[in-house]
C-alpha cells in the first residue's frame, strides 16, 4: 500500500463521475440496451379514480402493426404476495385514477403510444372522494407513523398549560400535495435471460428493489440482476418499487424480448408517488419572556385506499423546543387517491414549515426577536425522549447565520419597508433531520499494482457518492484517489442500504471502513485478496438524540400591484458533523434549500375533486422553481464531528437543507407584507384575498 | 409512416428509418444509440433535449426527425469533438449539477446563450431593449438559462460556470 | 400520436392547394405547440404539410414606416430585430416574456397567433372539454381554473356544450393587439387580410373554434402599422413564476402624452380572456384625459366591470386593475 499524507476526506473533490455527465456519456437507466434490439411499452390509464373495470377490448390495439403484446388484468402474469398498491394488472378494481389498466408491448414507441389510444375500457365508476378536511368524521390514528415513530406523543397537560399561557398562538397551516419530479423520468428496461431477470433501473439503491421483485415474480435473489449505476434525481420517488418495475419484468416475460419502460412525465404524477398535504394545527404558549410552556402540534393527512401511508410529520416537534407540556398526533383520511411515497425530508420538511411558521408567530405575539426565542428554549437534552443529544449546535447556526445575514439591524414591526413597488421583509426559521445509520457491507478486492476494487450497492442520485465514497475508501486503504476503483449500484454487489434519510455517507463509509480495516494488516499476496467489511447501527441510537440542525435566513420582495414573490437572497448555516467533501456537500445544501424555496413559492399538484385526478400534471403547469427564481445563496456549516454515530463523524446532509426553508421564506412574506398566508405555496393570487 | 433519412449528428451523417411521428429526440435515443440528450418531459417544459440544431439551441423532444434532414445537429458530446468545451471545464470546476440528467441540455443551452449574446439578442431582464452589445449578468443568465429546469437546483452554481465562459469570450463585462 | 403523411409543398399556394384537399390535415411551423398537442392526442392531423420554409423569414419596412414580419420568422429573431426593438418595445418585450430560448428560437410568428389554451382540461384527452371535444362539457369551471378567463367566458354550468373559460396563451398577441396588426392570409380563393381583432374569437357558442381563419388558410404575413408614439410602450407580465410561466395577466400598453395630457393610449391584456383583450372602455376613459395614477385607476377599474370570475380566478380582477394602472404611470413617468 503507498502511504499518502494528503487526506482526501475534507477536501474539495470534484465530482470524478462528472467529465461523463457534462457530455452526457454517464448511461442511465434507459440507455441500456441501444443496439436496436429493446421493444417498447406504452400504458393504458384509468380515466376513472374509482370503481371496476366492466370490458377491455384490445382488437383494434392488436390489430395495429407492430404491436407485440397487449396485457390486460384478464391475461397478465399474475404477480406474488406483494403490496396491494403494486398489484398491477391483477384485478378489474379500479383505486386511483391513472391506474394501469392495460399496457401495449410494440417494436417502437411510436407504435405503443398508438395503440395505447385504441384499447378501448369500459368502467363502472363511482364518484372518488378525493377531499382533505381536518373536520371529516373517518380519520383515524394510523398503527405506527413511517419509521416507526409513535402516532401522537402527550406528555403533561397541554389544554391547561395553553390555556394558562400568558401569550399564547393557535394557527393552522396547510401544505399540498407535491410531486418529486426527478427531471429523469422513472425508466426500467428489463429482460428474462431464462430464468434471470435482468434489469437496468432508476432507483435509489438496487437492493431496495430485490425483496419486491423477487417475491412478485416468485425468483430467488440470486435470479435477479439489477443495474444503476447513474440515477437522474430521485428525491425519494425512486426509493421503492412501483407499478412499472413490475410491468416491465410482465412484459419481458410474455414477450421473450429485451423491453423498455419508460413513464411519461403525466404518469409521474399517478405511478411513482407524491407527498401527502397536510392540516397542521400549531398551539404554543409562552410566558411573557418568551419560555415556552405548552406545544401542540396535531397532524391531519392522506393515505391511499391501496396502502397505509402514514407520514411522520410532527416528529421534529418532539425534539426541537423545551416546553413542559406536550402534544402531537397524527390522523389519516384514506382517500381515492394514488398511494403517497417518500419526498426529500418526508415529514420534516411540511412539519417544519408549520412549527417554525407558529414559532415566528409567537415571536410576533410576544414581540420579541424570533433568533432570541428560538434561543431561550432550546432543551438542554431531548425533551421528549429525555437522552443526552450527541451533539446538538442549533445555537451556533443561529447566531453565525445571523451575522452573514446581517439580521441585527431588523426592524420587526410587518409591513413597513418598500424599495419602489416592492414590499420588503425577511424571515428566519430552524431546521433539523435525523441521524441514522442502516446495516451495510462492503468488499475489497486487492491486486498488487492495481487499484483496489471497493464495491458496495450504494447508489449516487446526484448526492455525490461516487466520488464521497471514494475519497472516504481512499483515506481508509491509505491511498490516493486514483488508486480506489469504486463499484456501485448493482444488485450484485455487497448489499446496501438505500440512498434516502440522509443515512447514505453514514451507512456506506462506515461499512468501506471497515473492509479497509481488515486489509491493513494483512500482506496481499501476489494473486489478490478479498476482503468485506459491514456496518450497522448500535446502541448509540438509542443512548443519544442525534440530528444534524440548521438556520435559514431569507430576504422576500413582493410586488404591492401584482402579488410576485422574489427571494434576492438566502443565507443557511448548518450543522451537520464532518463534511466529506465541501463542493459536493454544499451543492446539497443548495439543492435542499432551493426546493425548500420551490416547496414555498411554487408546488402545488391540485387534485380534481370531479374526477379525483391531478389536474396539473406536468412541467408548464406544476411549478418547480427556475434559474431566475433563484438569487444569491449563502451556505456555510459549523465545525462538528460526532463519532458517536459513525467513525466519519458525518451526519446527513441531503434533506436538512430543505427543512425550514419554506417557513423562512413564509415569514419574510409576512415581514414584508404584513399578512400571514398559511398554506403553500406564496403564489400571486394569495396576494389578493 | 416509416422513412427512410439521414440525419447529421455531432458531425456524423446518421442513415436511418424513422416513423414520421418520431422526434429527433427518439430518434438519437431510441434508433441512433446517441444519448447525450436527454428526455425530460416530452413536451418542451423542461429543457433535458436542448441540441443545437444548425447552431440554436431547441426541444428536440418537439423537433420531428423528418424536419431536421439536412441540419446539424449538435449535443453536449458533440460539443467535445476537440476535447472539452469550456463549458465542459467550468461546469465541473463549479459543480453545476448534481445527479447530472439535465446537465447536457443545460450545457447546449448554455452554448446557445453565448452565441446569442455575442449577436446582441437582448432577454426579458434587459433593461435597454436598443443597446446593440449584450452583458451577461448574473439576472441575464438566470433569465437565459431558465428553460432549462435543474430539480437538483444548481442553479446557483450554472450561473458562475456561465458566467466564466461568458467573460472569456467577451460577451460578459 | 395518430399516423400520418409528412408533406412538402413548394410554395405556399401549394401548400394551401394540398391542405385544402386534407380535411383533417394540419399546417406544420415550428412545432412547439403543435407537436406537443399531438403527442398527447389533443390534435390528430392524418398529413403534416410542413410550412416552415414556405412563408418568408424576412421583417421588411412598410411604406407607412410599419413592419411587415413573415410568418416563418421565428419568435427569437423577431424579439432580436433592431427595427422591432426601437419601433415596438412591447412588442420585443412581449415576445422576449414568453417560453424559453430554445423554444422561441423553434417556434414562428405565424405559429404562434395560432397556440391553443394550455387549461388542463383541454390538454387531457380523458377529461371533458368543449373544445377539445364539441359537447362533452368543461371540467375546467368546477375543476382547476386558477388561471383561466374572467372576461368574455362563456359559463352555463359544467355540462353545457357552450361553457369554455380557456385563456389564449400567447404574449405576443397582447402586443399585436394592442399595435392594430393585420394578419395576411393565402387561401384557395387567394389572399386577404385580417385584422388582428377579427382573428381570434370568444367562445361563445361555439367553443371549439379558436379563430375566424378557414381550413386550408394559411397566414404568410403580420403587418404592424406605423405608430411612432409606440417607442412609449411597455408588455408586463404576472406570472406564477419569475421565468418560462404563462401570464396570470399580462399588459401591453402604449401612451402617447401632450404634456400631462393623454393624447392617445393603447392597452391589450393577456391571460384574462379566449383571445387578446383589447381594452377599448379603459382606453376610451383615459383618451384626452389627465395622465394621473387616478385616472388610470379607475380607467382599469372601469374596464374589468365587466369581469365575471369564478371563485379561483377572482384575483386576476385587482391584478390586472392593478397591473393597467401601474403600466401607465410607468409609462408617463418613462421618457419617450
Amino acid at each position: 500500500m503507498t502511504a499518502t499524507t494528503e487526506r482526501a476526506v475534507g477536501s474539495d473533490v470534484r465530482r470524478i463521475d462528472g467529465p461523463a455527465k457534462v457530455r452526457g456519456l454517464a448511461p442511465y437507466a434507459y440507455e441500456h440496451e441501444v443496439d436496436g434490439s429493446a421493444v417498447f411499452v406504452a400504458l393504458v390509464q384509468s380515466t376513472v379514480a374509482k370503481g371496476r373495470i366492466t370490458s377491455i377490448d384490445v382488437s383494434a390495439a392488436q390489430a395495429v402493426p407492430g404491436v407485440l403484446a397487449v396485457l390486460t388484468h384478464e391475461d397478465a402474469p399474475r404477480l406474488g404476495d406483494v403490496a396491494e398498491e403494486l398489484l398491477v394488472l391483477q384485478s378489474d378494481r379500479v383505486q386511483y385514477a391513472g391506474q394501469p389498466v392495460a399496457v401495449v408491448v410494440a417494436e417502437t414507441s411510436e407504435v405503443a403510444r398508438d395503440a395505447v389510444g385504441r384499447v378501448v375500457v369500459r368502467y363502472d365508476a363511482q364518484r372518488p372522494d378525493v377531499d382533505l378536511r381536518a373536520d371529516r368524521d373517518d380519520l383515524y390514528p394510523p398503527e405506527k407513523l413511517m419509521g416507526g415513530f409513535e402516532t401522537d406523543s402527550v406528555i403533561g397537560d397541554v389544554d391547561a398549560a395553553l390555556a394558562a399561557a400568558p401569550v399564547s398562538v393557535d394557527v393552522t397551516y396547510e401544505t399540498p400535495n407535491e410531486h418529486n419530479n426527478p427531471i429523469e423520468m422513472h425508466a426500467t428496461v428489463a429482460r428474462w435471460d431464462g430464468d434471470v431477470l435482468r434489469m437496468w433501473d432508476a432507483n435509489q439503491g438496487p437492493h431496495n428493489l430485490v425483496p419486491v421483485i423477487t417475491e412478485a415474480f416468485g425468483i430467488t435473489a440470486d435470479q435477479l440482476h439489477i443495474t444503476s449505476p447513474y440515477v437522474g434525481g430521485a428525491f425519494g420517488s425512486k426509493a421503492f418499487t412501483h407499478v412499472h418495475q413490475l410491468i416491465a419484468g410482465m412484459a419481458a416475460k410474455v414477450t421473450g424480448r429485451t423491453v423498455k419502460v419508460e413513464l411519461t412525465r403525466q404518469q409521474m404524477f399517478s405511478l411513482v408517488g407524491h407527498r401527502t398535504p397536510t392540516i397542521q394545527r400549531l398551539r404554543l404558549g409562552a410566558l411573557p419572556d418568551g419560555t415556552m410552556t405548552a406545544i401542540s402540534h396535531e397532524v391531519v393527512e392522506h393515505t391511499s385506499q391501496n396502502a397505509e401511508f402514514a407520514e411522520q410529520t410532527a416528529t421534529a416537534t418532539r425534539l426541537m423546543y423545551a416546553a413542559p407540556a406536550r402534544r402531537t398526533t397524527h390522523r389519516l383520511a384514506k382517500l381515492d387517491v394514488p398511494a403517497p411515497t417518500i419526498m426529500r425530508a418526508p415529514g420534516e420538511a411540511p412539519g417544519m414549515y408549520a412549527l417554525e411558521s407558529a414559532v415566528d408567530e409567537l415571536a410576533e405575539a410576544l414581540g420579541m426577536d424570533p433568533v432570541e426565542l428560538r434561543l431561550r428554549n432550546e432543551p438542554e437534552r431531548d425533551p421528549e425522549r429525555d437522552v443526552p443529544w450527541s451533539t446538538r449546535n442549533l445555537v451556533a447556526c443561529l447566531r453565525q447565520g445571523a451575522e452573514r445575514f446581517g439580521w441585527a439591524d431588523r426592524d420587526p414591526r410587518p409591513g413597513v419597508r418598500a424599495d419602489g413597488r416592492w414590499l420588503v421583509g425577511t424571515g428566519v426559521a430552524a431546521s433539523t433531520y435525523p441521524t441514522r445509520r442502516r446495516p451495510s457491507q462492503a468488499r475489497i478486492e486487492a491486486v498488487p499494482g492495481k487499484p483496489f476494487v471497493v464495491s458496495i450497492d450504494a447508489s449516487d442520485i446526484g448526492t455525490g457518492a461516487w466520488t464521497a465514497l471514494t475519497q472516504i475508501a481512499a483515506d481508509a486503504l491509505g491511498v490516493p484517489m486514483d488508486d480506489v476503483d469504486l463499484r456501485i449500484g448493482d444488485s450484485r454487489l455487497p448489499k446496501a442500504s438505500g440512498a434516502g434519510g440522509s443515512t447514505g455517507i453514514t451507512s456506506w463509509g462506515p461499512a468501506i471502513i471497515a473492509a479497509a480495516q481488515e486489509l491493513r494488516d494483512r500482506e496481499v499476496p501476489p494473486g489478490g485478496l478479498t476482503v468485506t467489511g459491514s456496518s450497522g447501527p448500535g446502541d448509540e441510537a438509542e443512548q443519544y438524540s442525534s440530528h444534524a440542525f440548521g438556520a435559514h435566513f431569507a430576504e422576500v420582495r413582493v410586488d404591492r400591484d401584482s402579488g410576485e414573490v422574489r427571494v434576492p437572497r438566502m443565507t443557511a448555516v448548518f450543522a451537520a458533523g464532518r463534511i466529506i467533501n465541501p463542493t459536493t456537500a454544499r451543492s446539497q445544501f443548495l439543492g435542499g434549500m432551493t426546493m425548500g424555496l420551490s416547496m414555498a413559492l411554487h408546488e402545488e399538484a391540485v387534485l380534481d375533486a370531479t374526477h379525483g385526478h391531478y389536474a396539473n400534471h406536468d412541467l408548464a403547469e406544476y411549478h418547480v422553481a427556475t434559474n431566475a427564481d433563484v438569487g444569491e445563496v449563502d451556505i456555510s456549516w459549523v465545525d462538528e464531528v460526532d463519532e458517536l454515530h459513525n467513525p466519519l463523524g458525518a451526519k446527513g446532509i441531503g434533506e436538512v437543507g430543505i427543512v425550514g426553508s419554506a417557513a423562512a421564506i413564509g415569514n419574510a412574506y409576512a415581514h414584508a407584507t404584513g399578512r400571514r398566508v398559511r398554506d403553500l405555496p406564496l403564489t400571486p393570487d394569495k396576494f389578493f384575498r | 409512416m416509416d422513412t427512410q433519412i439521414t440525419l447529421r449528428v455531432d458531425g456524423a451523417d446518421r442513415p436511418l428509418t424513422v416513423d414520421t411521428r418520431t422526434s429527433l429526440l427518439d430518434a438519437m435515443r431510441e434508433r441512433l444509440g446517441a444519448t447525450s440528450a436527454k428526455k425530460g418531459c416530452d413536451h418542451g417544459q423542461c429543457g433535458a433535449c436542448t441540441v443545437l440544431l444548425d447552431g440554436r439551441r431547441v426541444n428536440s423532444c418537439l423537433v420531428l426527425a423528418v424536419t431536421a434532414e439536412g441540419q446539424e445537429v449538435t449535443t453536449s458530446d458533440g460539443l467535445a469533438a476537440d476535447g472539452p468545451h469550456r463549458l465542459h471545464e467550468t461546469f465541473v470546476d463549479h459543480d453545476a449539477y448534481q445527479c447530472g440528467y439535465c446537465t447536457p441540455g443545460q450545457i447546449t443551452s448554455a452554448a446557445g446563450v453565448l452565441a446569442e449574446a455575442a449577436q446582441g439578442w437582448p432577454s426579458a431582464v434587459t433593461e435597454d431593449l436598443v443597446a446593440d452589445r449584450t452583458d451577461l449578468t448574473d439576472a441575464e443568465i438566470r433569465e437565459r438559462m431558465s428553460g432549462n429546469l435543474c430539480r437538483c437546483a444548481a442553479y446557483a452554481n450554472i450561473v458562475p460556470a456561465v458566467a466564466q465562459v461568458a467573460v472569456e469570450q467577451g460577451v460578459r463585462a | 400520436m395518430r399516423e400520418f403523411r409528412y408533406e412538402k409543398a413548394i410554395d405556399p399556394a401549394g401548400a394551401v392547394a394540398l391542405l385544402t384537399g386534407e380535411p383533417e390535415g394540419a399546417y406544420l411551423g415550428g412545432g412547439t405547440n403543435l407537436v406537443d398537442l399531438m403527442r398527447l392526442g389533443v390534435a390528430t392531423p392524418d398529413v403534416l404539410v410542413d410550412v416552415r420554409q414556405l412563408t418568408s423569414t424576412e421583417v421588411e419596412d412598410l411604406p407607412d414606416g410599419g413592419l411587415r414580419i413573415g410568418a416563418a420568422v421565428p419568435n427569437a429573431d423577431l424579439a432580436a430585430e433592431p427595427r422591432v426593438r426601437e419601433r415596438y418595445p412591447l412588442l420585443a418585450q412581449a415576445l422576449l416574456a414568453g417560453a424559453s430560448g430554445q423554444l422561441r428560437n423553434r417556434a414562428t410568428t405565424g405559429g404562434n397567433l395560432l397556440q391553443r389554451t394550455r387549461c388542463t382540461y383541454f390538454t387531457d384527452t380523458t377529461m371533458p372539454c368543449n373544445k377539445r371535444d364539441a359537447g362533452s362539457g368543461c371540467g375546467a369551471v368546477e375543476g382547476l381554473h386558477r388561471n383561466l378567463a374572467v372576461l368574455g367566458a362563456t359559463h352555463e354550468g359544467p355540462t353545457s356544450p357552450h361553457t369554455c373559460i380557456a385563456t389564449h396563451p400567447s404574449d405576443m398577441v397582447v402586443a399585436l393587439r394592442a399595435l392594430d396588426a393585420s394578419v395576411r392570409v393565402l387561401g384557395a380563393d387567394g389572399e386577404r387580410t385580417v385584422p388582428i381583432a377579427e382573428l381570434h374569437r370568444l367562445p361563445g357558442d361555439d367553443p371549439a373554434r379558436d379563430t375566424t381563419l378557414a381550413h386550408g388558410e394559411l397566414i404568410t404575413a403580420i403587418d404592424v402599422p406605423a405608430l411612432p408614439w409606440a417607442t412609449r410602450s411597455r408588455y408586463r407580465k404576472v406570472r406564477d413564476r419569475a421565468s418560462y410561466a404563462f401570464a396570470l395577466v399580462s399588459v401591453a400598453a402604449a401612451l402617447d402624452l401632450d404634456g400631462s395630457t393623454v393624447r392617445d393610449v393603447r392597452i391589450a391584456l393577456g391571460g384574462v380572456a379566449h383571445k387578446p383583450w383589447r381594452a377599448t372602455v379603459a382606453e376610451d376613459a383615459l383618451r384626452g384625459g389627465p395622465a394621473t395614477e387616478a385616472a388610470f385607476a379607475a380607467a382599469a377599474e372601469a374596464e374589468l366591470a365587466a369581469a365575471a370570475p369564478l371563485a379561483d380566478n377572482a384575483f386576476k380582477v385587482p391584478m390586472a386593475t392593478n397591473m393597467i394602472t401601474r403600466t401607465l404611470v410607468q409609462l408617463a413617468e418613462a421618457r419617450a
